[in-house]
């Protein structure tokens, strides 16, 4: 029912690395920080001290099981948040126009002034990636910082979204995915950064870089170190012959 | 619809103003940037310049916002009006708590200061607080470090100078392994996630040892599911397979350590101590000249395999009775595997491993330099293996001799203070015998004859009273735990409570959450501090509590003296304590008020100032009797330790002072305008080799960290450990009892042992261990009432693996009753496959007690939420023997909190996890039901 733009200037977006990402939830806190206080209205939260609490997070991380066949199970960290999709659904499927992707960035934004709150669009999201506040009745999810990314009142270096600037690993980061030579753009080449869910037909900006192999360092056929000496006397006749050659 | 979209505003305004000062979520000491509009908080992020986090925040920091608005903070001195533990209490004044206060203490200290038992928790003013206690007179102080991870310190300490974390780091930017071990998600926590990530990147590998693979180990290349409490077996395994290929590094081991020592091989009074000069100096053989000289006569080439014979008496180097030790065929790869879980091949390719990158990627920086020795040295040798480690290997009863058996590791890799190796931070270096001894000479009415809290090396360093009988209440530094560098505060109430070794009168803590998951045995401690005797007075007479937040302790204290929160304080992160620095800098921190308190509430060390000068506390009044310090800036500022050495480092004396320099009025506001930071940094050509280069002890001393240049030895062979064996074998005037002898002698061998703390535990009968850790996104009980924290962690079930998972049948949604030698809980289940098959665990301090941090009764927190604490007792399991056993390292007294052995069972779901408590009556209500928070919406 909204129209996406044919194309974009540019594609910026984040290039999230799940072989670093330890799951520490500081980008999901740090967004929910700067959120809260900027763009549009406060990321609220429903029974904050109760039974049931359940508030706005633009960003959240889940973690995943992964049980090969064999060898040892393993943790994955995978934080997830609005992946500002070229063919974004969440946007033609809005009656009132106020889901839009930017023409000159491709951010995908809710124009909260004109937001009825039908919810429609968090149903056509394939990721999950929208949350209705409940407080305002509004729809909201990432803004990549839009007020961040372009803020004169920033000094440049911060001039990034607020989850990059705090992620400890330095798991996140962001920059315009439509320029083949922008260092994002050459960090998924080296490292064969995926789309999440390609089958969608969503074409998402943000790609996942995946974890490097596990458990596989030592080459269990390389020799093991050879022994010296089996007891102290005969380790005291290597020692003597090593230290005259030292 | 066609495409439209609105014009924004992409420049907002972010804030009025950015104040810089210090997070507290936890103790890694970030720095961050508080944002305020119209003086409300209005936003946290981290402080790019600051050497600890350089910028980054951790989720926890960047929620701090939540913390200083918490429903849960504190508004008034409090006196308590019925009974402990009701939780009734009334606001007073300040003028009215202090005088509460003044009117309990200044008899004790008059009579009899012991009778004030002064504990501070997770306090990171201890060179502050243990000042106050230590002017008061009582022996009895200490902060949490005997129940978090002395064993960690102290064993670092006694060995190289120095262990992890605020002790030293990774050299992050040359490693190429790194090794980390046990560790629970924090400590460090910016610090270790920026390094992981910074090596990453730069393909260097990881491996993770712990029986639990998230967090770090999650990210790890390599993880080992090891069994936990054997770590320093699969430690001794990897120095058993390096030994016998000789895969050690002979030079730095020969020069560096005191493996070139000799030691008194002869049955008598002197066997296993070293030979030594008249001075006192330990002595080496000269290879050159084939005589015994000092361990430091310059130019000297110290043999590693020599023998000497003096007197009669032969003697031996320090590195052949490790070479007896370590190729020991008990400590084979082969011998070790089913106790630790690793295959014997795995373990010998990681030694091959850490062999093949401390060796065969040896690099050198093109700096010369100088030994202590003076030998000339045209580059600096660097080995790119690193490792760290914290609580998880430390919380063991053999944590003490674990630790030891990690450092000898790293050490005889030649790894430690070279570069690509693990790198300490200034004030460490600095070896055991530069720290202060412990004291406890108590004088009616005087302060203590010196610091509480040190290094003992001997029987003769041990707290006890004349009688023999111990001189602290937690009995640290006595022949249970010689070594108990930290104190042990996990036994102060059981001790008050027992009367054993003495009874107190006033118990007074700050920040340490006790009655419910600061202790062990948590039903028990409340019952202690509840109890009463024949006559119906409290069996401990009276408890004085500050904390920021209605914790759970609240309603066991008498009166309460409300803390401030973070941004509301000054606070000194000082070099005489635990301070900031880098490997490659020098460093301290202030903290600040960046927002006043909207309570009528003190910080803990301001409040103290005044209480020091109402009880004429010498240090804390002036000549004419008036106060001293007005409050704790003021303290910061003019407090003078040593000549020229205050409790900050930075702009000392007209400004240009960098680390000695006469009080600066203008100090804190020359470290606001600096972000909040002070730091030096180590010329190049010092930094490295720290312990025996002398370009890097000058610039030691001129900085004020120590008054003489201070060269020593790393001791793998710990002289001291032996001196209380050969106590233990009837040497010497002061005597351990009887029934402490033989556990002496097996336990404090002078070079790292490995046994099993099972035993104690009943290990045969409850198969299982569990364990806890702390999540990233939450801290202690500081963070669980955190309204958005909780979001994350409100809840935390047993993670069970596959196999007891199977075993037992369980299900989504199921429930378990866990049992140990110390009672049983009923809780919620998990699943989780990437775990050691014999070991469960949950996230530590989530669960809370219904009443308590202003959350609703029926948060999850406290219907689903539980402690492990239950199932820890303070003492280990009755042996018949009549006597109380510390569940503690037998070293140092450090809680073992992971020797818990349990067994699990499934369980009919109750309706809420057991054992469950009454409400407590909160003395401030509980929380909004929503939250919309915006600067300028509730302006």
């Amino acid at each position: 029912m909204t129209q996406l733009p044919s194309q974009t200037e540019k594609k910026l977006g984040l290039v999230i690395d799940l072989d670093t990402c330890v799951g520490c939830h500081a980008c999901v806190v740090s967004c929910k920080g700067w959120n809260t206080e900027n763009y549009g209205a406060p990321l609220s939260d429903q029974d904050p001290y109760g039974a049931d609490p359940s508030g706005t997070f633009l960003n959240r991380v889940h973690s995943y099981e992964i049980t090969p066949s064999e060898g040892a199970a393993q943790l994955i960290h995978f934080p997830k948040s609005c992946l500002h999709c070229e063919d974004a659904p969440c946007v033609t499927v809005c009656p009132t126009g106020a889901s839009y992707k930017r023409l000159e960035d491709g951010i995908v934004l809710v124009n909260e002034s004109s937001c009825i709150g039908c919810g429609l669009c968090a149903w056509a999201c394939p990721y999950g990636a929208r949350e209705m506040d409940q407080a305002e009745g509004v729809m909201k999810k990432c803004t990549l910082c839009v007020d961040r990314i372009y803020n004169e009142n920033l000094p440049e270096e911060d001039r990034v979204p607020a989850c990059v600037r705090t992620c400890p690993a330095g798991a996140r980061h962001f920059g315009d995915l439509g320029d083949e030579t922008s260092d994002v753009s050459k960090l998924v080449a080296e490292r064969g950064g995926m789309d999440l869910m390609p089958e969608q037909g969503t074409k998402p900006v943000n790609k996942y870089l995946p974890p490097r192999p596990k458990d596989e360092t030592f080459d269990v056929l390389a020799p093991f170190l050879e022994p010296v000496a089996a007891e102290p006397k005969g380790f005291l006749g290597w020692l003597d012959k090593t230290l005259e050659r030292l | 619809m066609a495409h439209q979209q609105p014009k924004l505003d992409l420049s907002p305004k972010v804030s009025d103003e950015v104040k810089k000062t210090t997070c507290y979520m936890c103790a890694c000491r970030c720095g961050i940037n508080v944002h305020l509009k119209d003086g409300k908080v209005a936003y946290i992020e981290g402080n790019r310049d600051h050497p600890v986090n350089q910028g980054v925040l951790c989720a926890k920091g960047s929620a701090g916002i939540m913390q200083v608005n918490a429903p849960s903070r504190l508004r008034a001195p409090l006196k308590r009006v019925g009974e402990r533990g009701s939780g009734e209490f009334e606001e007073i004044s300040w003028d009215e708590a202090l005088d509460i206060a003044a009117g309990w203490l200044k008899p004790i200290r008059d009579e009899d200061p012991s009778k004030l038992a002064f504990f501070t928790g997770r306090d990171q003013s201890q060179s502050f607080t243990s000042m106050w206690a230590q002017s008061f007179g009582t022996p009895n102080y200490a902060a949490h470090g005997g129940f978090c991870s002395v064993n960690m310190a102290a064993a670092g300490i006694y060995t190289m100078g120095g262990a992890f974390w605020e002790f030293g780091q990774p050299d992050w930017d040359r490693t190429k392994l790194f090794m980390l071990f046990g560790v629970a998600e924090d400590h460090d926590s910016n610090p270790i996630k920026m390094g992981i990530g910074k090596i990453k990147a730069k393909g260097a590998k990881v491996i993770g040892v712990n029986p639990i693979r998230t967090g770090y180990n999650a990210v790890a290349d390599e993880w080992v599911g090891i069994t936990p409490g054997t770590d320093g077996l699969f430690i001794l395994a990897l120095i058993h397979e390096l030994f016998k290929s000789g895969k050690i590094d002979l030079d730095y081991l020969a020069h560096y350590t005191n493996a070139s020592v000799l030691v008194n091989e002869a049955d008598g009074p002197e066997k296993g101590l070293f030979l030594r000069t008249t001075d006192g100096a330990p002595m080496v053989i000269d290879r050159k000249s084939g005589e015994a000289k000092p361990w430091d006569c310059p130019g000297i080439e110290p043999h590693l395999g020599g023998t000497l014979t003096v007197d009669g008496v032969t003697h031996r180097t320090v590195f052949q009775m490790m070479l007896e030790e370590f190729l020991d065929p008990k400590n084979a790869a082969e011998a070790v595997e089913g106790k630790v879980g690793i295959p014997a091949a795995r373990i010998k390719a990681i030694a091959a491993e850490l062999a093949r990158v401390a060796f065969e990627e040896e690099f050198e920086l093109p700096t010369p330099w100088t030994d202590f020795r003076g030998r000339k040295h045209k580059t600096m040798k660097g080995r790119p293996v690193s490792m760290h480690a914290m609580r998880g290997i430390s919380a063991h009863a053999n944590g003490f001799q674990t630790c030891r058996a990690l450092h000898t590791l790293q050490i005889i890799l030649g790894t430690v203070e070279v570069p690509g190796g693990f790198r300490f931070k200034p004030p460490y270096p600095k070896p055991s015998e530069a720290h202060p001894k412990p004291h406890c000479k108590v004088t009616p009415g005087a302060p203590l004859d010196g610091p509480h809290l040190g290094f003992t090396h001997g029987p003769d360093d041990l707290c006890l009273k004349d009688d023999g009988t111990p001189a602290r209440i937690d009995k640290a530094f006595t022949w249970e735990n010689p070594m108990s560098s930290h104190g042990m505060m996990h036994m102060v109430i059981s001790n008050a409570h027992a009367g054993d070794p003495y009874k107190i009168d006033t118990l007074f803590m700050y920040m340490a959450n006790m009655s419910w998951n600061s202790t062990m045995n948590t039903r028990g401690v409340i019952d202690m501090l509840t109890d009463k005797d024949d006559n119906g007075d409290y069996v401990i007479p009276r408890i004085i509590y500050s904390d920021a937040y209605s914790s759970e302790m609240v309603a066991y204290a008498d009166l309460i003296l409300p803390d401030t929160t973070y941004l509301e304080r000054h606070d000194c992160i000082s070099l005489l304590d635990r301070p900031i620095c880098e490997a490659d800098a020098a460093a301290d921190a202030i903290r600040w008020p960046v927002i006043e308190p909207d309570r009528d509430v003190k910080g803990f060390q301001s409040m103290l100032c005044e209480l020091g000068a109402k009880l004429d506390l010498p240090g804390f009044v002036n000549e004419d009797g008036s106060q001293k310090y007005a409050d704790y800036g003021d303290y910061i500022t003019n407090h003078i330790r040593r000549p020229g050495v205050g409790p900050l480092a930075g702009w000392r004396g007209n400004g240009d002072g960098q680390g000695r320099g006469e009080a600066n009025p203008e100090q804190l506001q020359r470290y606001i305008d600096n972000g909040g930071f002070w730091i030096k940094h180590i010329p190049e050509g010092s930094n490295y080799y720290k312990p025996w280069n002398p370009d890097y002890q000058d610039w030691a001393v001129e900085t004020g960290l120590y008054d003489k240049p201070q060269h020593y030895l790393f001791q793998l062979y710990v002289e001291p450990m032996r001196k209380f064996q050969l106590a233990a074998e009837g040497v010497g005037d002061r005597q351990p009892p009887d029934h402490l002898r033989e556990r002496i002698k097996n336990t404090l061998t002078p070079l790292p042992i490995w046994y099993d703390p099972s035993v104690d535990n009943r290990g045969d009968e409850f198969t299982v261990t569990a364990l806890t850790q702390r999540p990233m996104a939450m801290y202690h009980s500081w963070g669980s009432q955190n309204a958005w924290l909780r979001q994350i962690h409100g809840q935390n079930p047993l993670f069970v693996p596959t196999k007891i998972w199977e075993e037992n049948g369980f299900a989504e949604g199921d429930w378990a009753k866990v049992s140990s030698p110390h009672g049983d809980i009923t809780v919620p289940v998990a699943h989780m496959a990437a775990l050691n098959e014999n070991t469960v665990w949950t996230w530590n301090a989530i669960g809370k007690r219904k009443g308590a941090w202003a959350l609703k009764p029926d948060a999850p927190e406290a219907t689903k939420g539980f402690l492990l604490n239950h199932l820890i007792h303070e003492l280990l399991p009755p042996k018949g023997d009549g006597l109380r056993w510390a569940n503690s390292d037998p070293v140092t007294g450090q809680a073992a909190w992971f020797d818990l052995k349990v067994r699990v069972e499934k369980a009919k779901a109750p309706n809420e996890a057991q054992p469950a408590f009454p409400s407590i009556k909160s003395p401030v209500g509980t929380g909004p039901d929503e939250l919309r928070v915006k600067t300028d919406q509730d302006a």
